[in-house]
């Protein structure tokens, strides 16, 4: 099956990409680089241009300025149809008035490939909708609809396959059967895929790259475990996973680590985990990585304490209990503990103590909205 | 609650009695095509089929018929092809003279017949031009424009732009978009607005009227005739274009209906 | 708007028009010339005409170019009744129009809608009248309503009809059919908003405490509002300019004569083309102050 399609897609490359409407700015300045082969997600909150940023490349869309090049090739001005590119909608825009089969063989016709009818016909085998390959778009469900426009790109052999969001329509366990797909065929394939979502935990899953954007702009961009273990900034932080983040004055700084005080006790992050070393920082950790006593835990270097703290609030997530600590002068802070069996030891209203490893911790570039002083 | 039930029944019942009130000259005409009248068809004098059969017997009907056909399909095209072009910009492009165009466009739409049958005569008059089946023809498609436009217009807004980007994507240049994508899925408003087309101009009568000159058209016919005594012919006449119409209507609905029901099975 | 009745009725206003191109200048070019031909040139044809003064030859039906406004006077007083006619004719037929086509269209477009097949079908049935030619069911009228008719002799036998009283040639009797003549123009327009009224609206109010009457009057009616004015115009405008109806060799007499007659007469017995074209000159400053008015308050998006 891989051998029928090309060996490998090629590259994109987006260099200095700004895109102004009318009234406001979609993207402000992008530059990225995606190496051939890569499963590449774009990452971020509905309006932050990830699908203006997808459809400049499908040539949807002209940038204002900047240039994008497919395998080397200068493309920012080429009409769409001149592309070795292919989309995956976010609604399919499977074409009613056709069969599923026909859709699929739309693009091999119009680039006059010999047998279109047979090439297309072994892309629905691919995704296992051949034996209904003289339905209507209308007669399917949302997951066959999803397949017939995935096979309808893939039978193409673009260098670039785009994908926009195209699992959002799915329910729950027929996005995760397609996430696993989706990945296998691009790997077995060798495409280049850029796939767009909102959906953080799809993403991390998913791709071997994500890029983080908001308002425009990519704010990280690197492996899902370094974005998530050591998020630079504020809506990385927030956006990507939960994360407690702590605010003060740097107080203390040693040959490794540098602290923070926050409301009397010392909160300490690693240098080399600190995006800003003085000043008024940002320190964050997952709730997972944090865990709660009911006495006092012993100081100790490597640890990071605070409390006392009552809990406010406990939640069952079938996976996890979620506790939420309220410190005073501190505020609010979330732990997860994995659902191991043993049932809640603490019960609300109860006086806890929070800790989490200094090595866990990680510092901000900038502060949280509203904390900026 | 008891006013809610009353109300529930009122609602249809009147509009069964309105609808037969609609109806009503529509049944008479039809009715009518069967007398066996001699001069006038304003008395019923028995049953027959002659006039269906011998339709023709009377040429001026059947000449004026021809020629209704002919300035309705030929109006029907020009329109159409005219019509569907700006219904097809004023929806899918931004463009600065928006709303002169909409203006335009609505306000044939509005004027009385009287005023545009005058106005053409006038500049056919001044232009020189003698009226015959050309000015009757450029007549109707100029009032059928509008008409198009709204019909064609109302498809286009139904028609998701993300399929023609898809064809796009797809290596469908521009041309290839329009006929495999764009074209195809308007066709059912496209259609309507042909037939809608066709009924304006076939049934127009004051504005042909000013225009035609020596061509007789249907409607014409009938109002010269009815200083005298409409023939059952004319009944004839238009009771099987009705029929007619209203066949395909239906039919079509009844044929898209069944064809949607048969799609989501 | 009025004809979008027919259509599938979901439009998806998709992502904004793409941004004008020379493609746009292709597609319309030709239709709006046509128009600016067909449509504009005549009307400033009339313009022209209505201010040209008799012949300097004599001869008859023979103008000269000049700018007398002597027609337009002599139009407005000598036609003054018929003007005044026209538009009493007008308000009367539309305003029974409306009331005629308001449940009807209410009925089709709200009521009928779980049954789709249904809905189109007697929405056609609605619009059945303008399939047939629209002299013969005026004439079907005429014969329907005549002195010695049916109707009539039915109606004396329950004496809610007087024994000389006669119908046809009355004012009544053109408003009659006037009215039924432009029911579909009524209807339409009224039943596009009335079949994309949001029901759930209507449930809402009624959740918070509204009776039928005031649903109808807080929330349907202001909501179905476009289309109850855009019948309006698409109505009374053309009605104003009609002359079949009235004509003494259908519904009417010489007392019920409107504009449209006085122009007929003018402009093609008489061949005083400057009256027929100062009296069609009025009429369409009329109605475009009242299109003005229109579209002042509304914009042009929505009228078509």
């Amino acid at each position: 099956m891989a051998k029928e399609f090309i060996a490998a897609g090629a590259d994109l490359e987006l260099r200095g990409i700004r895109k102004e409407f009318p009234g406001f700015t979609a993207i402000e300045n992008l530059d990225l680089h995606i190496p051939a082969g890569e499963f590449f997600a774009l990452l971020g909150p509905s309006g932050c241009g990830k699908t203006t940023t997808l459809r400049i490349v499908a040539g949807l869309e002209e940038p204002t300025s900047g240039q994008v090049l497919i395998g080397g090739v200068d493309e920012t001005y080429v009409k769409p149809h001149e592309r070795p590119v292919n989309t995956v909608f976010q609604s399919y825009a499977l074409f009613p008035h056709m069969t599923i089969l026909e859709n699929v063989a739309f693009g091999l016709r119009r680039r006059k490939v010999a047998d279109p009818l047979p090439k297309a016909m072994d892309a629905l085998n691919l995704v296992e909708l051949g034996h209904i390959a003289e339905r209507r778009p209308q007669q399917l469900s949302g997951g066959q609809q999803q397949r017939v426009a995935l096979a309808r790109a893939l039978v193409n052999r673009p260098s670039l396959l785009l994908l926009d969001e195209p699992l959002g329509a799915l329910d729950l366990k027929l996005r995760r059967q397609m996430q696993i797909e989706l990945k296998a065929i691009q790997m077995e394939v060798g495409l280049t895929f850029l796939h767009v979502t909102h959906d953080q935990e799809e993403a991390m899953d998913m791709a071997d790259t994500v890029a983080v954007m908001n308002k425009g702009q990519i704010e990280q961009m690197g492996a899902p475990e370094a974005l998530y273990e050591r998020p630079r900034t504020s809506f990385v932080a927030k956006f990507l996973g939960q994360s407690n983040i702590f605010v003060g004055q740097v107080a203390e700084t040693s040959a490794n680590s540098l602290s923070i005080d926050v409301a009397g006790s010392k909160i300490s992050v690693p240098k080399n985990r600190a995006e800003k070393q003085d000043g008024k920082i940002a320190i964050g950790v997952r709730p997972e990585k944090a865990h709660f006593h009911r006495e006092a835990p012993k100081p100790d270097a490597n640890l990071n304490i605070l409390g006392p703290g009552e809990i406010k609030d406990i939640r069952f997530t079938g996976v996890s209990n979620q506790y939420l600590i309220e410190i005073p002068n501190v505020g609010d802070v979330i732990v997860f503990a994995q659902n191991v069996g043993i049932s809640p030891v603490v019960e609300l209203g109860e006086k806890v103590w929070v800790s989490f490893k200094v090595e866990h911790a990680f510092g901000l570039a900038d502060l949280p909205a509203g904390d900026e002083q | 609650m008891k006013n809610l039930r009353l109300g529930r029944k009122v609602l249809p019942l009147y509009s069964i009695l309105a609808l037969v009130y609609l109806l009503i000259p529509i049944v008479y005409t039809i009715v009518f095509s069967f007398n066996n009248s001699q001069r006038s068809n304003t008395v019923w004098e028995g049953f027959t089929l002659n006039k269906w059969l011998h339709v023709c017997d009377r040429p001026d009907m059947c000449d004026s018929l021809g020629n209704s056909l002919l300035i309705s399909t030929v109006a029907t095209l020009v329109a159409t092809v005219l019509g569907t072009g700006i219904a097809i910009a004023l929806v899918r492009y931004r463009f600065r003279a928006r709303s002169l165009v909409s203006l335009s466009l609505f306000l044939p739409m509005a004027t009385p017949e009287v005023v545009m049958g005058a106005g053409l005569a006038a500049l056919f008059f001044n232009m020189g031009t003698e009226q015959g089946f050309a000015t009757i023809i450029l007549a109707h498609v100029m009032f059928c424009l509008s008409f198009v436009v709204v019909t064609v217009k109302a498809r286009v807004q139904t028609l998701d732009p993300v399929l023609e980007e898809a064809a796009r994507d797809l290596y469908a240049n521009p041309s290839s978009v329009f006929w495999r994508i764009t074209f195809p899925l308007l066709l059912p408003g496209i259609v309507s607005a042909a037939l809608l087309s066709f009924a304006l101009s076939f049934d127009d009568f004051i504005i042909t009227y000013f225009n035609s000159g020596p061509i007789n058209t249907f409607p014409k016919v009938v109002y010269i005739a009815a200083a005298k005594g409409v023939p059952a012919e004319a009944n004839v006449i238009a009771s099987a274009v009705f029929l007619l119409a209203i066949f395909i209507v239906i039919g079509s609905q009844v044929f898209g209906s069944l064809r949607r029901k048969k799609l989501l099975k | 708007m009025a004809f979008a009745a027919f259509s599938s009725s979901n439009p998806k206003v998709a992502a904004g028009p793409v941004k004008s191109s020379k493609i746009v200048l292709a597609l319309l070019l030709p239709g709006m010339l046509y128009l600016a031909m067909f449509f504009l040139v005549p009307l400033v044809s009339l313009l022209i005409t209505s201010l040209e003064t008799p012949s300097a030859t004599g001869a008859y039906g023979m103008y000269d170019y000049g700018f007398d406004v002597s027609s337009y006077i002599d139009v407005t007083t000598r036609y003054l009744p018929q003007i005044l006619r026209s538009f009493g004719y007008a308000f009367a037929a539309t305003f029974f129009a409306l009331i005629i086509s308001y449940p009807l269209a209410y009925f089709v477009g709200v009521r009928l809608r779980p049954r789709p097949l249904i809905q189109k079908l007697t929405l056609t049935l609605v619009i059945a009248p303008f399939f047939i030619s629209f002299l013969l069911r005026t004439i079907a009228w005429k014969q329907l309503l005549s002195d010695d008719s049916a109707i009539l002799n039915f109606l004396r036998s329950i004496h809610l009809w007087g024994d000389q009283q006669y119908f046809l040639g009355t004012p009544g009797a053109v408003i009659w059919g006037l009215t039924y003549n432009f029911i579909p123009f009524m209807t339409l327009p009224l039943y596009t908003s009335l079949e994309r009224l949001d029901l759930r609206l209507l449930e809402a109010a009624s959740d918070l405490y509204a009776s039928p009457a005031a649903i109808f009057r807080k929330v349907t009616l202001p909501l179905t509002m476009p289309g109850v004015i855009s019948g309006t115009l698409l109505t009374f405008i053309p009605i104003t300019g009609d002359y079949v109806n009235a004509s003494r060799d259908f519904l009417g007499s010489s007392k019920t004569s409107m504009i449209g007659n006085m122009v007929e007469a003018d402009f093609l017995q008489n061949a005083d083309y400057p009256a027929a074209s100062a009296l069609s000159a009025v009429l369409m400053a009329v109605i475009l102050v009242m299109v003005a008015v229109y579209v002042k308050r509304t914009g042009t998006e929505d009228l078509l």
